[in-house]
């Protein structure tokens, strides 16, 4: 086999390279995004064979598959990423699948997902955990609406720093002006969608201009960081800001005495003595220790698996959450969020769904407020059921206390995902965009300190405002709370208050 | 396991070493989230023990997650008979040592059958021998979620496996139908008779594991080392010549070389390289500089493209 390996291989076989040095970072977690025509496999492929990922006896597999070599004797990248059979046979990547490769400096995750339209689902899936997107563009196409949509939710999920790669660059005679035309347009685009870290690169992933090598002679005019070069300088999903987060996955007694909580530092950081809130209790102690296998730690910092042990006998279980006492979470049992709904299914208005968060897990019924037009980026009323691949904002409506940061401060503690409770399947994916008054529903996600004014109205005068178009165009930022007229008159008393 | 924690205080840590490299230390957590995640969730749970490297990683990993209590699920090992004696040997010392529950399947109705790799050939007995005969040991215990070791680097069919792994009441892997999985947020819920197959190592490549079981001194079968040890040459594989059940074909003689393996399996189905890393630095420095995936000693994988897609479909880990 060794032998036979070494023969048939030898002219389509990367360079091997020696020992690779400790990395003094986490892996970086990346998604690509783009279609097979952008070249996106081809890019991947490079990737993986310039930074001799893929080894031997799988260049055989590939080549002994394919029978066959592009023009540059290399062999086809697409099969060696399209894993499954049925793939293969179709010829389209149907799902998220998972790459690694490394280089001394760092050690890299990509999340390959499919860049057509109706998996929007794969790509929020593969955009949850990314640190970074890599957006593919064809540069004789330019950016097209499929860029858009794939920045939309990319920003959507949370990713905060965007490479541009501008790929069949060779293919316009590596025209400079089109590269500045694309990246500029890029960068509005970026912008209009809060992100700011953009990097655009030109490049030819077939050539393996680019990647990761730098292309000095096709591009003298280019000084810019090859993609490798810019996922190593990229910088790790930044610690979570705010207060510390511990959500308990377990409990464990091991003895009469000791009694430890057991969960992932999901934001902020501990040390002995602090005092910490255990929600939804809200009881109040001091930590002792933090207890791992290795050695009793000073701190505990996002990330951690840790065990922690209190100071006093206090009532904690799983799906609870340990937190600073200062900086403490939102509480309570009506919140806003945004929504990718991931089954054909769809999510239904008024069902009682599971949301899992964390380690808690409890009932919800979910209302759908609007819809995102990916095609424009515009959010558009819709109350009816989100179908699959639909972004929606919804209210959620629980049935006792729930405890979540907002997806934009804290990406643990303001996720979510619904399940059905008929098929017990992943429904949608969800993050948390602010938490809603109880009584009066008094509204807390818009931004900045807008005024608003509460009417209270008899219900059939409300009902013929509610059916103007002038309503119906601004729905979305309207509440609508329909009550008995003692509780309105309480809801004033409240609000009366607060003014 | 006596327990060491006569107090509320942990004043005995059980090792200590120089702090793990961030990277490492990311994938340890992220491992040990899950073992936490599935211990919590699943009425029983099960790992999955192969005695290999990477099962070895997941046991201390296992040990870690649940410290200072103890591993609260049993290790199950499913034995084709046809295992290096070593591993065997091997296997049972760490159950002692670490003082876990150990359960050891092998197929009756294969052993009944005399199903061997030699008389039946590699699939066939695959499929009876670790294929049906997991299917039975997870069904006798009844647990609902067993831990694998599997990587996503490993094969090209397991790059887009979940974390959590949904099987059929007749442990069947649907790949056209997975559920979505969104951050660290796994879905736990199934029906009667479903289970899942959780791998805490998916995001872990082969280097990760020997640099991990480097910084954290973890034992392994002395099969990974080089050392002189008499082979048969068939089929392109060197195979291990030391069990009496080798038969040797004509023409066939054995031989003694400085061998190593890369992964272990069943003797007769896995191959050794040629090596002179006899220990782990010179391990490590070897694969670093290697140019062939470590399936690539393993007959199973061999047949055809998608042979492992196949057998993961039918219920192989």
């Amino acid at each position: 086999m060794t032998a036979t390996a070494t023969s048939t291989s030898a002219t389509i076989l990367p360079f091997a390279e020696p020992a690779k040095a400790a990395r003094d970072t986490r892996p970086l977690r990346l998604i690509t995004c783009g279609s097979v025509d952008d070249g996106k496999s081809t890019l991947i492929g490079r990737l993986l064979w310039d930074t001799k990922a893929v080894k031997e006896d799988q260049a055989v597999t590939l080549a002994r598959d394919s029978g066959q070599q592009n023009d540059l004797g290399l062999p086809d990248f697409a099969l060696l990423l399209d894993g499954l059979q049925a793939e293969r046979e179709q010829g389209i990547t149907i799902d998220v699948a998972y790459r690694y490769f490394s280089t001394d400096r760092r050690s890299f995750i990509v999340a390959d997902t499919p860049g057509h339209e109706q998996y929007t689902r794969n790509m929020a899936t593969g955009a949850s955990t990314a640190d970074l997107a890599i957006l593919l563009t064809d540069a004789r196409a330019g950016l097209l609406e499929q860029t858009r949509r794939h920045a939309t939710i990319a920003a959507l999920m949370g990713i905060r720093q965007f490479v541009l790669a501008v790929n069949k660059f060779d293919l316009v005679g590596y025209d400079r002006a089109v590269f500045d035309k694309i990246s500029h347009d890029f960068r509005e685009l970026a912008l209009s969608l809060g992100v700011r870290q953009v990097t655009a690169i030109p490049m030819s992933a077939l050539k393996g201009e680019n990647v990761v090598y730098a292309a000095d002679t096709a591009m003298p005019w280019y000084d810019g960081p090859t993609l490798i070069e810019a996922l190593e300088l990229a910088t790790v999903r930044s610690t979570q800001a705010g207060g510390f987060r511990l959500p308990v996955q377990r409990v464990v007694r091991p003895g009469e005495s000791f009694r430890g909580y057991q969960g992932t530092v999901a934001g902020g950081s501990v040390k002995p003595g602090d005092s910490v809130v255990i929600l939804p209790s809200g009881t109040v102690a001091n930590v002792k220790q933090i207890v791992t296998f290795d050695l009793v730690r000073n701190a505990a910092v996002a990330g951690d698996a840790i065990t922690l042990v209190l100071d006093r006998q206090v009532d904690v279980a799983r799906g609870d959450m340990i937190v600073s006492l200062d900086g403490q979470p939102m509480t309570g049992r009506h919140f806003d969020a945004q929504v990718v709904s991931l089954q054909p299914g769809g999510i239904e208005p008024g069902k009682r769904y599971w949301l899992k968060s964390s380690s808690r897990r409890q009932r919800v019924s979910v209302e759908p407020v609007s819809q995102l037009e990916l095609s424009t980026g515009i959010w558009q009323p819709h109350a009816s059921t989100l179908h699959m691949n639909a972004i929606g904002k919804v209210r959620l409506a629980f049935e006792e206390q729930a405890i979540f940061d907002p997806y934009d401060q804290n990406r643990s503690t303001g996720a979510f995902i619904l399940i059905d409770p008929d098929t017990l399947n992943t429904v949608a994916g969800g993050m948390i965009t602010a938490k809603r008054g109880e009584i009066g529903g008094i509204h807390q996600s818009q931004e900045g300190e807008g005024q608003r004014v509460l009417l209270s109205l008899p219900a059939d005068l409300a009902e013929q405002i509610m059916a103007s178009e002038l309503f119906a165009a601004r729905r979305d930022e309207t509440e609508i709370k329909r009550m008995t007229a003692r509780q309105a008159a309480e809801v004033f008393r409240d609000a009366a208050c607060d003014i | 396991m006596p327990l060491s924690v006569q107090e509320t205080e942990v004043k005995n840590p059980p090792v200590s070493r120089p702090p793990l490299d961030p990277h490492l230390k990311a994938l340890e957590n992220e491992a040990i989230h899950i073992f936490r995640e599935v211990a919590a969730e699943f009425e029983k749970p099960v790992m999955l023990y192969s005695i290999g490297k990477d099962s070895s990683v997941l046991l201390h990993l296992a040990r870690k997650a649940f410290y200072p209590g103890r591993v609260p699920f049993p290790l199950l090992h499913v034995d084709t008979t046809w295992k290096f004696k070593e591993m065997i040997r091997f296997r049972d010392e760490i159950a002692e040592k670490y003082d876990l529950d150990l359960v050891v399947h092998t197929n009756p109705r294969g052993k009944a059958e005399g199903i061997t790799p030699f008389t039946h050939g590699s699939a066939l007995y695959t499929d009876i021998m670790k294929t049906e005969a997991l299917r039975q040991a997870l069904d006798a215990g009844g647990y609902d979620a067993a831990f694998g070791g599997a990587r996503r680097d490993e094969e090209a069919s397991r790059a887009k496996e979940r974390i959590y792994s949904f099987r059929t009441p007749d442990h069947k892997w649907d790949p056209r139908n997975q559920r979505p999985e969104l951050w660290n947020v796994y879905n736990g819920m199934i029906k009667k008779g479903e289970s899942v197959r959780a791998f805490p190592l998916s995001n872990w490549t082969e280097v990760d594991i020997w640099r991990y079981i480097q910084a954290e001194d973890i034992p392994l079968v002395p099969l990974y080392y080089a050392a002189e040890r008499p082979y048969v040459e068939r089929d392109g594989m060197m195979i291990l010549a030391e069990d009496p059940r080798l038969k040797l074909l004509p023409g066939e003689t054995i031989r003694r070389g400085m061998i190593r393996f890369r992964t272990l399996g069943c003797f007769p189905l896995t191959g050794a390289i040629r090596s002179t890393a006899s220990n782990l630095e010179e391990v490590i420095a070897e694969l670093e500089i290697a140019t062939v995936s470590e399936r690539q000693g393993r007959a199973i994988d061999r047949d055809q493209s998608g042979s492992m897609e196949k057998k993961k479909r039918e219920g192989y880990f």
